[in-house]
């Protein structure tokens, strides 16, 4: 049972982290109409940023403090260079361009701090085990992830719902040219978006780096994880990417976590533990599959 | 002196024939069709030319060319002509390669039964992906295909029996009496008569009311189901056609290098294949064969050029061909084959 729980737990984790790739994802999708493949490359580039800075500083919080608002000038740069180009554009040209920019970022990572992986060590402060429950302990660092997560999430939809850019925001993905032409200044919108997505996309990618390895091709991956969740949760729909980053969480970890002993019933042993990963990701593409087949727009999106 | 006037008739006969002559030589003549020709030739003869002048490291990039072009014109079936941007097509490649892998693993060497299952496989794979995702558009449709694609190299790459994530070393196919798949030339004609094949299929295809439904469904499909086109039935036809000679490239590719990994079917792949067929020219019988050379020729010139700029540099050539397909995507949009000349087929309308 208390196996289980950490194992949810971990999963609830992991879903946070791909929720925060996944909400600037399908602003940008949703608002801008933009396929940003180039997304997973912030994540990647959040984490090296925060490596060197930690460096700098000699202080994690600090280092990923100032990581931040770099991550948001990088979007806002690639916004403008490469992005604002594309909006009108159709979905191929979009593909093709962003697919560029993934190989430009993954070269650039190498040639700037070479090829070998980097780690950020566990910040000293968090370091310790909390008990969460009587006998369950839990990383406390792990812990502060899913405390970070829920506060960001909790943020976003406050901002969304309650304030005068989430309001544009919310008109921009109903009738972008309709709010162009009642004055508000589109430009400096999608820039601001851009800049959030990537700066969500930079934290998730710089607090996931103390648990796993801090690599080049690390947002990729992970990026198409979260292109399944928006699909799952309908593109533009923040409240859609959250259930589907919650499930597809619990379905991954989960799934690597008990797939192995269950397997192990009627295979052997070795072929179990290397067959439950691939299990469990196929499990996350049949929801998706099976999701687009019942509502072709996804949990939460918009009819067309 | 009896000489006759010719009759009307005949005068009408001569005409007809003298514009009919003049138009098979202005076709004959234009720079797309002279470009194709030379180029059909000079892959024709490389293995002769890599010989004479003993370049055996070209016949093998010649190979891989000549293999990646069929999965180029395959997924231009669907891409340039149908409009449907799928983002998985590199999982043929899988499809076709792990199924003569897997059974060539089985001890089961004969390209007679290795083949047809392999297209087989890839067919019912391309059935079942196009009827799930062709119920999609735009966006969703480019995950949904890239999503399958990724399940295939999930599964591929938890085959603890097939080499997992290491991939399988096979032995080629086995044709009896007929071909020996390890002589690299023998191996290039086959090749390479597969691609005229495939070419001669796509050109059938394209102009065909078959086709001529998908291109038109391509520009407005709303139209086209008016009309009282099943326009989701023709779509998921050349979805699945499309499958069969991307899994042909796919079964080419595992005897080329007799090893097949997950790495063939990696999204990366996918997205190589649709730069290659935006880069020749989308909807245009050669641009795939084009945009494959170009990338080829690209990927292994650019790494001696920036090793030339600066010793060490070759190895980053990625850093100025991202920025390239940034540039190819914003302002490229014929491709190559728009370079040979404005098209002959009336009014375009996208």
């Amino acid at each position: 049972m208390d196996y289980l729980l950490i194992q949810m737990l971990n999963g609830v984790q992991l879903g946070l982290l791909m929720f925060l790739l996944a909400a600037g994802l399908t602003l940008t999708f949703g608002i801008m109409d933009l396929v940003n493949l180039a997304h997973g490359s912030l994540y990647m580039m959040g984490a090296y940023l925060a490596w060197t800075l930690i460096g700098w500083t000699d202080s994690f919080v600090l280092g990923a403090i100032l990581a931040l608002p770099a991550t948001f000038l990088l979007g806002v740069a690639v916004e403008a260079v490469v992005m604002r180009r594309l909006y009108a554009r159709d979905h191929l040209d979009q593909v093709l361009a962003t697919f560029g920019l993934i190989l430009f970022f993954n070269e650039l990572v190498r040639a700037v701090w070479g090829p070998a992986g980097k780690s950020i060590a566990v910040p000293a402060f968090l370091s310790y085990t909390v008990e969460i429950l009587p006998g369950v302990l839990y990383p406390a660092y792990r812990f502060a992830i899913i405390v970070v997560g829920i506060l960001v999430a909790l943020l976003l939809a406050w901002l969304v719902a309650h304030t005068r850019l989430g309001m544009l925001i919310r008109a921009g993905a109903s009738n972008r040219r309709m709010i162009a032409a009642l004055g508000v200044n589109i430009e400096l919108l999608f820039s601001l978006v851009f800049g959030l997505g990537a700066v969500f996309a930079g934290l998730a990618g710089l607090m996931a780096a103390p648990i796993s390895s801090v690599k080049i091709g690390m947002g990729d991956d992970i990026l198409i994880l979260a292109l399944v969740i928006i699909v799952i949760g309908g593109i533009g729909s923040i409240k859609g990417a959250f259930v589907a980053a919650m499930v597809v969480g619990q379905i991954d970890i989960v799934g690597r976590a008990f797939l192995p002993d269950f397997l192990k019933t009627f295979m052997a042993p070795a072929a179990a533990s290397s067959a439950a990963p691939a299990i469990s990701q196929v499990l996350v593409y049949v929801l998706m599959a099976g999701v687009l087949v019942w509502r072709p727009t996804g949990l939460f999106g918009q009819r067309t | 002196m009896s000489h006759r006037l010719p009759t009307v008739h005949e005068m009408a006969a001569a005409i007809i024939l003298l514009a009919r002559a003049s138009r098979m030589i202005e076709w004959l003549s234009s720079p797309r069709t002279i470009v194709a020709a030379i180029l059909v030739l000079l892959l024709a003869v490389l293995p002769l030319l890599t010989q004479a002048f003993d370049q055996r490291y070209l016949l093998s990039i010649g190979t891989r060319i000549v293999i990646w072009s069929i999965a180029a014109i395959s997924l231009n079936m669907i891409l340039g002509y149908g409009g449907l941007v799928s983002f998985g097509h590199a999982v043929f490649f899988g499809i076709g390669g792990y199924a003569v892998g897997i059974l060539s693993a089985s001890g089961l060497q004969s390209g007679w039964l290795q083949w047809p299952v392999a297209i087989a496989a890839s067919v019912l794979w391309a059935a079942l992906v196009g009827a799930l995702s062709l119920r999609t558009r735009g966006v969703y449709f480019i995950m949904i295909t890239l999503a399958f694609a990724q399940l295939v190299y999930y599964v591929s790459a938890g085959l603890e029996a097939y080499g997992a994530d290491d991939g399988l070393n096979i032995s080629r196919s086995r044709f009896p009496g007929l071909i020996d798949l390890r002589d690299k030339a023998s191996f290039y004609w086959l090749c390479f008569v597969l691609l005229l094949g495939t070419l001669w299929f796509c050109s059938r295809f394209a102009n065909s009311r078959f086709g001529f439904v998908i291109r038109g469904a391509k520009s407005n499909d709303q139209r086209m189901m008016a009309l009282g086109f099943p326009v989701f039935r023709y779509r998921l036809a050349a979805f699945t056609l499309s499958g069969a000679f991307g899994g042909l490239a796919g079964i080419l590719l595992a005897n080329e290098g007799a090893y097949v990994s997950p790495a063939m079917m990696s999204w990366v792949k996918s997205g190589d294949l649709i730069v290659i067929v935006v880069l020749g020219g989308m909807g245009t019988l050669f641009g795939p064969l084009y945009g494959t050379i170009a990338f080829f020729v690209l990927e292994e010139s650019l790494k001696p050029l920036l090793d030339l700029v600066h010793k060490g540099w070759g190895e980053y050539w990625q850093i100025v061909f991202g920025p390239m397909l940034v540039l190819i995507a914003l302002y490229a949009k014929g491709g190559i084959d728009s370079l040979l000349g404005p098209r002959h087929e009336g009014r375009r309308h996208d």
